[in-house]
């Protein structure tokens, strides 16, 4: 049976996405420093683990989606997924291999449990999804592990709530638990933590509601998953409402839940964050 | 701006992007979103006033892209994602966005980021 190893949760910052590919020597710089050192731990956990599968969620930020069609909650089933020119400079990256049964069996799973996703047999995936891959493997070396794409809508409100996105993790992480192919599955949470880009608030971060939310993560997510939209928009940020993407990872992990490693730091760019690794063992 | 989407006091500073933004800054957002094609960038560069025409901008999201002003923009119904690639096209990050939201220069968004650490 296929087995959910963990959770990670990680930014997916735009300018993570130019940084990478120069990783090495701009841990020379105090800027990226800690930000990147906070990985290490996560690559080692990652590369003894040697997970199969990622489930990535994510959010779209106008690559794959525009307004004219906005699903709540997306998901591929492609038997690969591509990045694109996202209009400010985005380098295109090596395609990710995707797993069309798997993620037809988590369609059918959660539609049981009346989660009604948008299949999507293409898909364009965009730095959200991205970024945290090239984070995790180190020089795009996610050749071998196959990935699904879970996108929910955080442009347009009204946006999912955090208790619905939680159960949505739930009722994924049961479908992957009820897949009969003996798979390492890891759940990644992207996005976050507090930040706002747009408004005369822009570059509001909240240092003590984001430790606050990676703390309670590990043993009382409940208690996130109850906290409103507006309240989340209020305290984490416009953009911080991406949190809603680490509650649907941690719905997955139905298991005991062991908090492996964690690194905060503020700031890159206008955005506070929040690399958490949680084992899950049943 | 209508908060109907987000229940609660609005929050100083922040728009919500709701139905009503979202029907309100269709065209304006369908502009912004074409540029994630460079060969659109470049139409726009070459024709700024025949490109809005294509999309139908109005007259005041036509003067907010004209200004380069991005919280007009955000009260004609822009969304920051699109409105990125629209700052895309001149090079303009976040805090670029953000120092001109706020009415401070680059650097002093920057430490105002950092402030918060």
């Amino acid at each position: 049976m296929a087995k959910i190893i963990g959770g990670l949760t990680t930014s997916h910052i735009p300018a993570i996405g130019g940084a990478v590919p120069q990783e090495d020597s701009l841990r020379g710089d105090p800027y990226w420093k800690s930000f990147f050192q906070g990985y290490d731990k996560a690559r080692q956990w990652l590369h003894a683990q040697n997970p199969d599968v990622a489930v990535v969620i994510y959010n779209d930020h106008g690559l794959n989606f525009f307004l004219d069609k906005m699903p709540a909650f997306a998901i591929g089933a492609a038997p690969e997924y591509r990045n694109a020119d996202e209009g400010w400079g985005i380098p295109t990256i090596p395609p990710f291999q995707g797993d069309p049964e798997l993620s037809w069996h988590i369609i059918n799973s959660v539609s049981a449990e009346d989660f009604d996703l948008t299949t999507c047999q293409e898909m364009l995936v965009d730095h959200g999804f991205t970024v945290p891959m090239s984070l995790f493997w180190k020089g795009n070396t996610y050749g071998n592990v196959k990935t699904i794409p879970v996108c929910i809508n955080t442009v347009q409100h009204p946006l999912p709530s955090p208790q619905r996105c939680y159960r949505l993790g739930q009722a994924i992480g049961r479908a992957i638990a009820s897949y009969p192919k003996d798979l390492k599955v890891v759940i990644l949470g992207t996005g976050g933590m507090s930040h706002q880009l747009d408004g005369e608030r822009a570059g509001f971060i909240n240092k003590s509601f984001d430790q606050m939310c990676m703390e309670k993560i590990v043993d009382q997510p409940e208690e996130l998953a109850n906290i409103s939209m507006h309240d989340l928009v209020k305290q984490a940020g416009a953009q911080g409402a991406e949190f809603i993407l680490w509650l649907t990872m941690r719905g997955a992990l139905q298991g005991k839940v062991k908090k492996i490693h964690s690194n905060y730091h503020v700031a890159i760019s206008n955005t506070a964050t929040g690399l958490l690794v949680l084992e899950n063992t049943t | 701006m209508s908060y109907a989407a987000l229940a609660g006091e609005p929050i100083p500073g922040t728009y919500i992007f709701d139905g009503e933004a979202a029907m309100k800054g269709y065209a304006l957002n369908k502009m912004c979103y074409s540029f994630n094609q460079a060969a659109n960038r470049e139409e726009f560069l070459q024709d700024e006033d025949a490109y809005c025409a294509k999309f139908g901008l109005t007259t005041e999201q036509r003067q907010a892209i004209k200004d380069r002003n991005v919280l007009a923009c955000l009260r004609a119904g822009g969304n920051i994602y699109y409105l990125a690639k629209f700052t895309g096209i001149f090079h303009w990050n976040v805090q670029d966005v953000g120092a001109q939201q706020t009415g401070l220069t680059v650097d002093q968004f920057k430490a105002f980021i950092k402030s918060q650490a």
